[in-house]
């Protein structure tokens, strides 16, 4: 057996970790400009290796990560998730919503040096987004036909309004592939999906499987004299002690989407050489929560269901489980979207007491060992966090008297039971809610997507023909404050029936180096490119051998 | 002997190709497919994209059309698709085999030639301190797990003292060459090799010693005492040879499971090996590759195993092969 547990020596590493950094190599002259310098190569955690590097059919995250730097899309998000120009410097969308016209930017070239021209966004809008795109099919299905009367205008007629498509505008949600290497081929399987090119700041270089990956500097981007790195490096780092270490010690200075463990992340934000970003993520806004399975006997009951919202503690969850990661979830629809959010809908504060009583107006009485029923629980298989909200839910549960027998599995199995043989009580997850409802909210609630079997919809196996009817009614609504309407309707229905229950805005983290500027500038960040960052003074620990 | 070889050859083939349909339905038995696999990394999916990728992989055939089309290609000795990776079998295997061999040969010299020699020492110098010594160490490498030696290595090594890089195989975009490049995947090297070589070294010195000390205790060493031959001769001549066999089986067990190669340690060093390719094939439901390296493996066993039987007759030429 180890003499030591493993906790005690994270706890001592941390602290020798701790003394190490202190050295003087960290302590970087401060000739602090604040004009970006040109030059470096920044050295990035790409985690899990992605699928492919394109992103039409498959949106893994890590492949978005990569495939952000390489394409540039329409547009790109702030903070704000306002739409700023990028490879469309203006549109119009004619008053009744069934025409919008994107103005293109001249003189941008592929990275194998042909024109990029409105022929390439008619071509990917009807080979990719509208078909194979998995969370763009929906949004693009009425765009009826798409103009292009010069290389430089593109016109898209709808037969229906289709609002959300402005939040999905960016180099991954609606990627713009080179007609010239993808026509006519099988888009699945062209061999230029793992060796993409793009139109954007970086230039695929080389991918070693199970290594790592090489974007170069693209000296030819639109943007004159971006992007100032000279190469991004992405490297596959399967093990979360060894990533929190290439940090540490430098080795990596960018680390998107919560690269360490949370127990780390304090002592890595300490570290006068590193910084710890939440922003950046809310083009994705996730979302954590339980699919409450409503074909099972007691779930059936929206009491229950009531009953279970009021005995979990969210604030408790977010500061015991998430280390503050997250804030408690009012509605499906988390508070950055503005616009739909709806904070009135019907709230389960922690109340132990009411979801007893609750329990007992269902007819669920306390047996003689003060069990009333049990459950079982099967937790999103994304690691350890996941697992002890399952745990916290045991207890909370436990309270009021319902049994919870945690499950685990491996995502393939996670999947079958879940979506396919729905085989289960009370299952956790995420989705990203994106910047408009209609793309990441209502396939938890439409029914529509019962019995197809596929991962991330209606998981709680709910049918309410209102809650159907608002949201195909908001698909094609063509004023925005009658779509925002709708939703709030929408909100109020799902919060009342408690088929999914809301946990917590989560918040990701990305971990970077302190001299690292520019790496946070937008809403999208995480899917975008780096095009605006640079270092600022001596990278002193990072080109170092890896 | 050639008979003996003839024999064995058929009966190879037969349990290699036994083991290739036992594993072909075994992983079958695993919940979920490929396609719900990508789909769920994706974040979201439609039922046509499921669609397609399950025609893609094949997986929308009947079971028996899937198995025997598997057992044209095992029969051809062709490994098959992966159309996850978007590579054929054998080429990812080619492709992760020499960091593998490497890794796993480098620790395996290591353990045998170190950890035979001090399990030498140890037990000539049985019960008295540099026995208790060295099988003290030897008891704590054995006891320690394999991924906490790593990470302290890691710490230690690469972030305080800042010797050796942390993990990879060799340095990115370094544009070296011959010597240079060698040099640098040696650096990369020392770590995971100690790592998994501290853990083998402990078996073997262990099994040395217990075994120099069985030899000891027979007839024919004290024979060889008696008639004044001295010590370390006898060590060397009449024990230690005795004493090897049941390293070579340890050898033998170890060297089989060389592709497995050892996933912790792939892991913790960013090893690019076929452990961990293996690892997650298995989680990534693709079976075509974790097919083809399991058929491969299964091959270096038996034929590990045979070499073993050929070097029993040469370490005891007692032992026949009929």
């Amino acid at each position: 057996m180890a003499p030591f547990s493993r906790r005690r020596f994270l706890a001592a590493a941390s602290a020798l970790a701790l003394a190490a950094s202190v050295g003087p190599t960290h302590l970087q002259a401060a000739a602090a400009t604040d004009a970006p310098v040109r030059g470096g190569t920044l050295s990035i955690i790409l985690q899990p290796e992605p699928v492919t590097l394109t992103p039409v059919a498959n949106v893994a995250q890590p492949t978005q990560v990569v495939a952000g730097n390489v394409f540039d899309g329409l547009v790109t998000y702030g903070f704000d998730l306002k739409p700023a120009p990028q490879l469309a410097e203006s549109w119009e969308v004619a008053p009744d919503g069934l025409t919008i016209t994107f103005h293109l930017r001249k003189g941008v070239t592929w990275h194998d040096g042909k024109p990029f021209t409105a022929s390439d966004v008619k071509w990917s809008l009807e080979n990719v987004w509208k078909t194979i795109h998995p969370r763009n099919k929906a949004l693009f299905e009425n765009v009826s036909a798409v103009e292009t009367p010069d290389d430089h205008t593109v016109v898209l007629k709808f037969s229906k309004p289709s609002l959300p498509i402005f939040s999905v505008l960016n180099g991954v949600g609606a990627p713009i592939l080179p007609k010239h290497l993808y026509e006519g081929t099988d888009i699945l399987n062209n061999p230029y999906n793992n060796k993409p090119v793009g139109t954007g700041p970086f230039v695929f270089k080389e991918w070693r499987k199970g290594e790592y990956l090489v974007l170069e500097r693209n000296p030819a981007y639109w943007d004159a004299g971006k992007p100032y790195l000279d190469k991004l490096v992405f490297r596959v780092i399967p093990d979360a002690a060894a990533r929190a270490a290439a940090i540490e010690k430098g080795e990596v200075q960018y680390a998107p989407f919560n690269p360490v463990p949370f127990r780390d992340v304090e002592r890595l934000a300490a570290l006068p050489n590193l910084k710890v970003e939440t922003r950046g993520y809310e083009w994705l806004s996730p979302v954590l929560y339980f699919d409450l399975n409503v074909e099972n006997p007691y779930l059936k009951d929206v009491r229950v269901r009531q009953a279970i919202a009021h005995a979990v503690d969210k604030a408790a969850l977010a500061k015991v489980v998430w280390f503050g990661y997250g804030k408690p979830a009012v509605s499906p629809i988390p508070s950055t979207l503005t616009a739909f959010h709806d904070p009135s809908v019907p709230t389960y504060p922690f109340d132990p007491k009411k979801a007893e009583a609750l329990l007992e107006e269902a007819g669920f009485k306390r047996g003689t060992d003060g069990v009333r029923f049990a459950l079982t629980h099967d937790f999103l298989p994304y690691g350890d966090d996941y697992r002890r909200t399952g745990e916290f839910l045991k207890q909370a549960l436990k309270r009021v008297g319902i049994e919870v027998a945690i499950r685990a599995q491996d995502s393939g199995a996670f999947i079958k039971r879940v979506y396919a043989d729905r085989d289960f009580d009370i299952s956790s997850s995420y989705n990203a809610a994106f910047p408009d409802p209609q793309i990441g909210v209502v396939r938890e609630y439409w029914s529509g997507w019962l019995g197809t079997k596929t991962p991330w919809t209606n998981g709680s196996g709910y049918r309410n023909a209102q809650v159907d009817a608002l949201i195909e009614r908001a698909a094609v609504e063509g004023n925005p404050q009658a779509r925002a309407a709708d939703f709030r309707a929408f909100q109020q229905i799902v919060q009342r029936d408690v088929p999914t229950l809301p946990l917590l805005e989560l918040k990701f983290f990305t971990v970077h180096a302190a001299n690292l500027k520019g790496a946070v500038e937008q809403g999208d960040q995480v899917y975008s490119s780096l095009r605006n960052a640079w270092f600022d003074g001596p990278n002193a620990d990072a080109p170092k051998g890896n | 002997m050639a008979r003996y070889l003839k024999r064995s050859l058929g009966q190879i083939a037969f349990v290699i190709i036994g083991i290739a349909v036992i594993n072909f339905f075994l992983l079958r038995l695993a919940p979920g497919d490929a396609a719900q696999v990508m789909a769920g990394e994706a974040g979201s999916a439609t039922p046509e994209y499921m669609a397609a990728l399950r025609q893609q992989f094949g997986l929308d055939q009947p079971l028996y059309v899937q198995f025997l089309s598997y057992l044209k290609n095992v029969l051809t000795l062709n490994l098959g698709y992966s159309f996850r990776q978007g590579m054929p079998v054998s080429e990812l295997i080619a492709l992760r085999l020499p960091a593998t061999l490497l890794l796993m040969g480098t620790s395996i010299a290591f353990a045998v030639s170190v950890g035979g020699t001090l399990g030498f020492l140890a037990a000539r110098h049985a019960g008295r301190l540099a026995d208790t010594v060295i099988s003290s160490v030897a008891l704590v490498f054995y006891a320690t797990p394999v991924f906490w030696i790593g990470v302290m290595l890691v710490v230690v090594f690469s972030v305080l003292l800042d010797w050796l890089p942390v993990g990879g195989m060799a340095s990115i975009e370094s544009g070296l060459t011959g010597l240079g490049y060698a040099a640098d995947v040696a650096q990369h090297l020392i770590l995971p090799a100690l790592t998994l070589g501290l853990f083998y070294l402990a078996i073997y010195t262990r099994l040395m010693r217990a075994s120099m000390l069985e030899v000891y205790g027979q007839d024919f060493v004290r024979t060889a005492r008696a008639k004044g031959v001295r010590p370390r001769r006898i060590a060397l001549r009449h024990v230690l040879r005795n004493a090897l066999l049941p390293i070579v089986t340890t050898l033998g067990v170890q060297l089989g499971s060389i592709l497995g190669g050892a996933i912790l340690v792939e892991t913790v060093f960013a090893w690019p090996g076929l452990g961990r390719l293996a690892f997650e094939a298995l989680f990534q439901r693709d079976l075509n590759l974790l097919l083809g390296i399991l058929f491969c493996s299964s091959v270096v066993v038996v034929f590990v195993n045979l070499a073993v039987d050929l070097a029993y007759t040469v370490l005891d030429p007692r032992i026949e092969l009929s």
